[in-house]
């Protein structure tokens, strides 16, 4: 039956187009074949979603060979939510990629980029599919491989140093989790995550699990830019091309939190990673320096592209923060703020692929006044800025409340201060550019422009739209966060 | 072989190891860098494939009288993680050649100096 092999359609369906689209070459049919792949994996993914509500976690076996010889595809609420927000993200910014991508890649290169966003796309979706530890180490390369080419397309040549950057600092990450996974593969002799959770406990009082603790979690933590390991991470988003930052920083950094919580929570268990090792301290710490000196630097960034970049990193540390707590409600938290992060980011950098499209620049200077000539892209950046502040009725504002809320439960009072306090700081940085594009006179000599195309506004209004929904009625998302942050403590039914 | 040289292995990985990443992180020239990249990986390598031995056991084929064998799986592995490895390795190759189109150099000192002054 079709509905038993979602699990495994979810991945290969964007790994099977890929290649078309590549054959499609510069013509407008590859962005069509990719359009159709983005939709129909967000299809699945929503069926996907239903599914594992209804019916429970999807395990698929690859090959019809069992779990632990086979490699299992194993989707709980945790990863369907995951997958679900990855797939939207891609459908949302397929939609609008055919007039950025023809305005900032040249035509011939168009075949490859399409090709190169969906085996990403794949990378990305079989991450938080699989339940093989190798086995997300091979998707993990998948989709930092070809996300690297996705930068270097950016239009200045800084973008090919930006890349440069990303792939050595990405692929010392990704050795150090294949390093990590070899040593439990020494001590266990599997590698199938649930098997490894049970076979674990009997060995974890050895220092080669101690050690590949410490190289997995800094290996995901490069792949997830936590402070101060962030540093690919500005000039990856700030060069690559509008629509390739849109899709990184909505969905890579994301997924890295998932790999996080995969391995603190599913393999090493709860008990080993927070009572044993201490884990939970230590990046409290980095969240809490990642989401007040990120936010600082982004007040003093004139490039918005960039800004936007740093507070990235700033709200990954919201979602550390949450995960560090290692409560139910802290890690419902960081779930909630990581579905809401890539909804708000991603319609930023639509916003700025818009701006770009008909200015040129991202550049501070070059917004003033900007709100009179594209009115519907500055609104999109005004209620999306609210919702990265975390004004109520915005999305931003459940993150914050659950947030804070989880950590007044953990008795820590003094972190919802600095919590507030770094929202403060994006008030300033989100603050600037709503006064240059609204307040501010425009340049005499400043070329007049037009709004950006509909093609171009809806997806953006679109991700907008459902950042607004969540501000009114989040019952719908913080259940499913609630019951796979449950899932991954081991407070639910497994 | 027992004492500090007994697991000898894994003190050639880690010296091939420190070895790889101290060229990433000290040498300017980006090839180089991807050189000592591939280095790093390959002592990952190294240490997969020496944790299969088992001791007095022959390569993993059946055979008559023979019933014990090194374990094949970390071969497997690591031939899928050699590919990853060969396309990071031709990727950053070939980000460094269009950097040397742009920048007329693969100098990453020099390649800074531009970017400040652009």
């Amino acid at each position: 039956m079709l509905t038993e092999n979602l699990v495994a359609l979810q991945v290969v369906v964007p790994l099977i187009f890929a290649p078309v689209c590549l054959l499609l070459g510069k013509s407008r049919h590859a962005w069509a074949c990719a359009l159709t792949v983005s939709w129909l994996a967000l299809g699945i993914a929503t069926l996907l979603v239903t599914r594992v509500a209804t019916i429970g976690t999807q395990s698929y076996a690859i090959g019809a060979w069992a779990a632990p010889i086979g490699i299992e595809y194993r989707v709980d609420m945790a990863g369907a939510l995951i997958i679900f927000i990855i797939a939207a993200i891609g459908a949302m910014v397929m939609s609008y990629a055919r007039r950025s991508i023809e305005h900032e890649i040249a035509a011939e290169n168009s075949g490859y980029f399409y090709a190169c966003y969906l085996l990403c796309l794949t990378g990305l979706l079989g991450i938080a599919a699989t339940g093989d530890a190798f086995n997300m180490f091979v998707f993990l390369e998948i989709s930092s491989l070809s996300s690297y080419v996705l930068i270097s397309l950016g239009t200045t040549r800084r973008a090919l140093t930006a890349a440069f950057q990303y792939l050595v600092m990405g692929t010392i990450g990704a050795t150090f989790i294949l390093i990590g996974v070899g040593m439990l593969y020494m001590m266990t002799g599997t590698l199938n995550m649930m098997d490894l959770a049970q076979r674990l406990p009997g060995v974890d009082d050895t220092r080669t699990i101690r050690v590949a603790f410490a190289f997995v979690t800094i290996g995901v933590s490069i792949k997830l830019a936590l402070f101060p390991l962030h540093l690919w991470l500005p000039n990856a988003y700030t060069f690559a091309p509008s629509v390739v930052s849109a899709f990184v920083a909505a969905t890579a950094t994301k997924v890295g939190i998932y790999v996080l919580l995969r391995f603190f929570f599913t393999v090493f268990g709860i008990h080993f990673s927070f009572v044993a090792m201490h884990v939970g301290e230590i990046l409290m710490v980095l969240a809490v320096v990642a989401m007040l000196v990120a936010s600082l630097v982004a007040i003093f960034q004139d490039n918005i592209k960039r800004m936007l970049a740093y507070s990235s990193v700033a709200q990954i540390g919201y979602m550390i923060l949450g995960i560090s707590l290692a409560t139910s409600a802290g890690v419902t938290a960081g779930m909630i703020h990581l579905f809401n992060h890539a909804l708000i980011k991603c319609a930023l950098f639509l916003c700025m692929g818009n701006i770009f499209l008909r200015l040129g620049s991202v550049e501070l200077h070059d917004l003033r006044g900007l709100a009179q000539q594209m009115p519907w892209t500055m609104a999109v950046f005004v209620i999306g800025g609210l919702s990265l502040i975390g004004v109520p009725l915005t999305s931003g504002f459940i993150s914050k409340w659950y947030l804070v809320s989880a950590v007044l439960d953990a008795g820590l009072w003094p972190l919802a201060v600095l919590i507030l306090l770094a929202s403060l700081f994006a008030l300033i940085y989100i603050g600037r550019v709503v006064e240059a594009a609204y307040f501010s006179k425009p340049d005499p000599t400043a070329k007049k422009v037009r709004e950006a195309p509909a093609s171009m506004l809806i997806p953006a209004w679109l991700l907008i739209g459902a950042n607004l929904y969540i501000g009114v009625d989040a019952s719908l998302l913080a259940g499913i966060a609630r019951q796979g942050a449950d899932i991954l403590i081991g407070a639910g039914v497994p | 072989m027992q004492g500090p040289l007994g697991l000898y292995n894994y003190w050639i990985v880690i010296v091939l190891m420190m070895t790889g990443f101290y060229i990433v992180i000290a040498r300017p020239n980006l090839i180089k860098k991807i050189v000592g990249l591939f280095v790093f990986q390959t002592s990952v390598f190294i240490f997969f494939i020496t944790m299969a031995k088992v001791e007095d056991g022959t390569a993993p084929i059946i055979q008559e009288g023979v019933n014990l064998y090194s374990n094949p799986l970390p071969h497997v592995l690591i031939l899928t993680a050699i590919v990853v490895s060969l396309a990071t390795t031709a990727l950053g190759l070939a980000l460094v050649v269009r950097i040397r189109e742009s920048y007329g150099t693969i100098n990453e000192d020099d390649i800074h100096v531009q970017d400040e002054a652009s």
